[in-house]
């Protein structure tokens, strides 16, 4: 009898110890994922912060760039640099033929004209003289510098060819081809070529975006909280607007989107694509979430308080105004920052209200079409090209840094100026 | 023009504030006591300033272009055109006075365009004088009217009052905007489109309905087994299936071990570090899971034999499962730390294991308040756009193979939706009609899980 209470007993307690690690491993599990997340992220991204340069020599030949002698800053930025360019590249390899000259070309970006100009135009004494150029190498040599092309593929199945490669590589060994920081990344707009696509505009698409949503939802969420948690009497009519403040927090983002597509667009008729109407609808989505931070930070500061000023003489909207506003801010301000954040991140509305279309100009306004940084990263892991893949990680790199810092700052808003009650 | 007005209104509101308060001074310096604070003998005196003229100005902003078009389209009144062509000819009208039309351009129009012009103008310079001259009248009168007997600290608290008032129905004014950007467009579907075929047809196939020419009557018949959306319910569901697969163990289990195992420096980091994972955008996790797990997948499937789709359920699903784990393990966590202290008590004073606790006293006890978390999550399973559009297929199979592709009601409103609509088209309705059918499904599951979750707050606190 003995016996069997200690094995019931021992069963018991193995039971418990199997509990517990059911336990522990959901916790690992969880913690593992994240781990494989972000090293993989990081792991394709961080190369997009280096590019390839190729270094050329160019001669700056004043007769094929059809320029007269002496000539002023005007003819320099009008003169013709597509075949100094042009015969540049096709310099690299003196016996190549007509083909082979287009391949060299190929191996640098489109903007290998516009780089070379530049360079003149900082020193207009270069005329007639050879010097080396930086030039931006084609995404797929980028990625082979990198390592990331499979370069024992057959030639028929990838778009470098063995003739380039070959060039390649004897620059590589001459030291003519250099990888330095990727600031384009950061300063140019969307581009087809994957070599200059750069953030900029889905950058200034996304704060646009959400200064509007900020501008919007900020007052009018406070205002409605303070309502709410202050003056509304108990009734129904508060209650339904309670329900359904709550509801929409849980509405998918994608109705949001059909709302913005069928009343924003289609009934008031504003422009399309614009960060306009990208944070009208992402402000409504923002709404509960301000809305119930507003509250709960409302809710937290002490009745001692509103009596206090209530024994003073100050009226309701006084005591509201004066003391139980400005106290609930930090935890006010703390939800509209994380409120933000997720605005930030979000990608399905602003896809149903066209700001997926190309866009190859850096928008100025809210009112210019653009695009925004989720976005951006779904448009360029819908291309098939190999430089994008980087390309993607290191838009989701830049985009969880901002998440980061948003949260970190709702953190410190929170624990350093929060009142603690007691 | 209206910034400068609009500007204009905003800093006459501010000198009215300065007037307001000053002569409560004036009337304070002679001895007289005043029966509000100074400053809201300004606010009230703002408030007439720029409250009627605001009125006025967002009146005219909504009826202008309606008289200006009655008037201009007065001239063609009688020359027995259509409504359309009547249309067609205020718009070349307006191209025209910016400068940006393109064709023939006939006397007429060129006359109207220059009616048009001078209308416009003749609006703008009277929208002025009528806005300035009502606050010059108003202030006035408030001006006037302000002593120190008046009552202004009443009136401007009301005015307030009625300002948040407002503004909370915000959220009842987007709900109503929801259900109206919904429902006309799915009416308009609906009668193309059989309700029955809707949502017991087994076809979906609309790019079918692209092919149609637009200049062409509709024809009913043309959509049979075009908007048949069993693939697609039958898709959302199966993928919401697996993510809670995944979510509601890992997610009920960490939640479990959180609130009752781990030490207070175990929950201090694990805690805001699984929540992470609900702060990353949803777009990444779509990126992840077809670069990463779908090829990984299909690459496993593929030495064991099977034939794996790279877009397969199970990659959409599994990763949304990943991003569901954090709803999950913090709500559950939160139910659990509420189960009061006296049933634990209870129950191990019994002899019983924390384990044995757990499952039995705090878990039935916590149920429903689970329950609602998990609920939840389905709804954001459900809800969930990228994480489909991107790892999961686009082509709408009925299947119950998590290693085929499926479409799911998300995916298809995006795709659907992506580039140009023409509204009036029944295919971008039938986009309009599933966000109908998802909006009233997750609202359903919001109400009831939000329902649940309070009625058991309620029972302990």
């Amino acid at each position: 009898m003995n016996k069997n209470k200690e094995q019931l007993l021992n069963k018991r307690y193995k039971a418990e110890k199997r509990f517990r690690l059911y336990g522990q491993s959901a916790i690992f599990m969880a913690l593992l994922f994240l781990t494989i997340f972000i090293f993989k992220i990081f792991s394709t991204g961080y190369s997009a912060f280096q590019k390839t340069w190729l270094i050329v020599p160019v001669t700056f030949d004043a007769e094929l760039m059809m320029l007269e002698q002496n000539p002023s800053k005007e003819d320099l930025k009008d003169a013709d640099y597509y075949d100094i360019a042009l015969k540049s590249m096709a310099d690299l390899d003196p016996n190549a033929n007509e083909d082979q000259e287009n391949e060299l070309k190929r191996m640098v970006s489109y903007f290998f004209e516009r780089e070379i100009k530049r360079e003149l135009l900082n020193d207009p004494s270069l005329i007639g003289k050879t010097k080396d150029v930086y030039l931006t190498a084609s995404d797929d040599l980028d990625q082979v510098f990198k390592g990331n092309y499979p370069r024992d593929l057959p030639e028929d199945q990838r778009r470098v060819t063995d003739y380039q490669l070959k060039i390649f590589d004897q620059l590589v060994e001459l030291g003519k081809v250099e990888s330095k920081f990727n600031l384009s990344f950061f300063t140019y707009p969307d581009s087809r070529e994957a070599e200059l696509a750069g953030i900029a505009s889905s950058f200034m698409g996304s704060i646009f975006s959400i200064l509007v949503c900020l501008m919007i939802a900020f007052p009018v969420a406070v205002l409605a909280a303070i309502y709410l948690e202050e003056f509304a009497p108990k009734n129904r009519f508060t209650d339904f607007i309670e329900v359904n403040i709550n509801n929409l927090a849980a509405v998918p983002s994608i109705v949001f989107g059909l709302l913005g597509l069928g009343i924003l667009l289609a009934v008031f008729q504003l422009p399309r694509s614009t960060p306009l109407v990208g944070g009208i609808t992402l402000s409504l989505m923002t709404l509960p979430t301000i809305i119930i931070a507003c509250r709960a930070s409302l809710k937290a500061v002490p009745p001692s308080i509103r009596e206090a000023a209530l024994a003073m003489g100050a009226s309701k909207m006084q005591t509201t105004m004066h003391h139980t506003v400005p106290l609930s801010m930090p935890g006010t301000l703390s939800g509209t920052i994380i409120g933000l954040a997720q605005a930030l991140g979000e990608t399905a509305p602003l896809i149903l209200i066209g700001m997926v279309a190309f866009v190859n100009t850096i928008p100025g306004s809210p009112l210019d079409p653009a695009a925004s940084l989720p976005v951006q990263i779904y448009i360029w892991a819908e291309s098939a090209e190999r430089g994008f893949v980087e390309k993607v990680s290191a838009c989701i790199m830049v985009l969880l840094g901002f998440l980061i810092i948003m949260n970190l700052f709702a953190q410190i808003i929170r624990h350093k100026f929060e009142k603690k009650w007691s | 023009m209206n910034l400068i007005l609009f500007t204009f209104i905003v800093l006459l509101g501010f000198t009215s504030y300065y007037f307001g308060r000053r002569k409560a001074y004036t009337i304070q310096s002679t001895n007289k006591r005043l029966t509000a604070l100074p400053q809201f003998y300004g606010y009230y005196l703002a408030i007439w300033c720029a409250i009627p003229a605001f009125i006025i100005f967002s009146l005219w902003a909504i009826f202008e272009p309606t008289i200006v078009k009655l008037l201009i389209l007065s001239d063609y009144s009688n020359q027995g055109y259509l409504d359309d062509e009547l249309n067609l000819i205020y718009e070349k009208t307006k191209a025209l006075s910016r400068g940006q039309f393109t064709g023939e351009i006939t006397p007429f129009i060129e006359a109207s365009a220059e009616k048009y012009l001078s209308l416009r103008s003749i609006a703008q310079s009277s929208k002025a004088v009528i806005v300035l001259s009502i606050i010059i009248a108003s202030v006035a009168y408030a001006y006037k009217k302000i002593s120190s007997n008046s009552k202004t600290r009443e009136p401007v608290e009301k005015f307030f009052k009625a300002v948040l008032f407002t503004a909370s129905l915000a959220a009842i004014l987007t709900t109503v905007g929801i259900v109206f950007s919904l429902i006309f467009q799915t009416i308009d579907f609906f009668k193309v489109i059989p309700l029955f075929d809707f949502v017991f047809g087994t076809h979906w196939y609309p790019a079918k309905a692209f092919v149609r020419d637009s200049s062409e009557a509709l024809d009913p018949t043309m959509y049979s087994d075009t908007f048949g959306a069993v693939p697609i319910f039958a898709g959302t569901f199966f993928i919401a299936f697996i993510a809670m697969c995944v979510a509601i163990p890992i997610g009920l289990m960490s939640g479990i071990y959180l609130a009752e195992y781990a030490s207070v420096k175990v929950r201090q980091y694990a805690k805001p570090l699984i929540e992470i994972l609900a702060g990353i955008p949803t777009v990444v996790y779509g990126f992840f899971a077809a670069l990463t797990v779908g090829p990984f997948l299909k690459e496993i499937g593929n030495s064991m034999g099977l034939d794996v789709s790279a877009e397969s359920a199970l990659a959409a699903g599994g990763v949304m499962g990943i991003m569901i784990i954090p709803f999950i393990s913090s709500l559950s966590d939160d139910v659990i730390t509420s189960v009061p202290q006296s049933l634990r008590d209870g129950s191990y004073a019994m002899g019983a294991t924390k384990s044995e606790t757990i499952k039995k006293v705090i878990f039935p006890a916590a149920l429903p308040g689970i329950v609602g978390s998990i609920l939840l999550g389905v709804s954001r399973a459900i809800g969930e756009t990228m994480i489909v559009v991107m790892a999961s297929g686009l082509a709408a199979n009925l299947t119950l193979n998590p290693l085929e592709s499926t479409s799911t009601i998300t995916a298809q409103i995006v795709v659907i939706l992506i580039g140009d609509q023409a509204f009036g088209d029944p295919k971008t309705q039938a986009a309009f009609a599933l966000g109908m059918s998802l909006f009233l499904v997750t609202l359903c599951l919001n109400i009831v899980a939000l329902r649940v979750v309070k009625k058991y707050r309620e029972k302990y606190e």
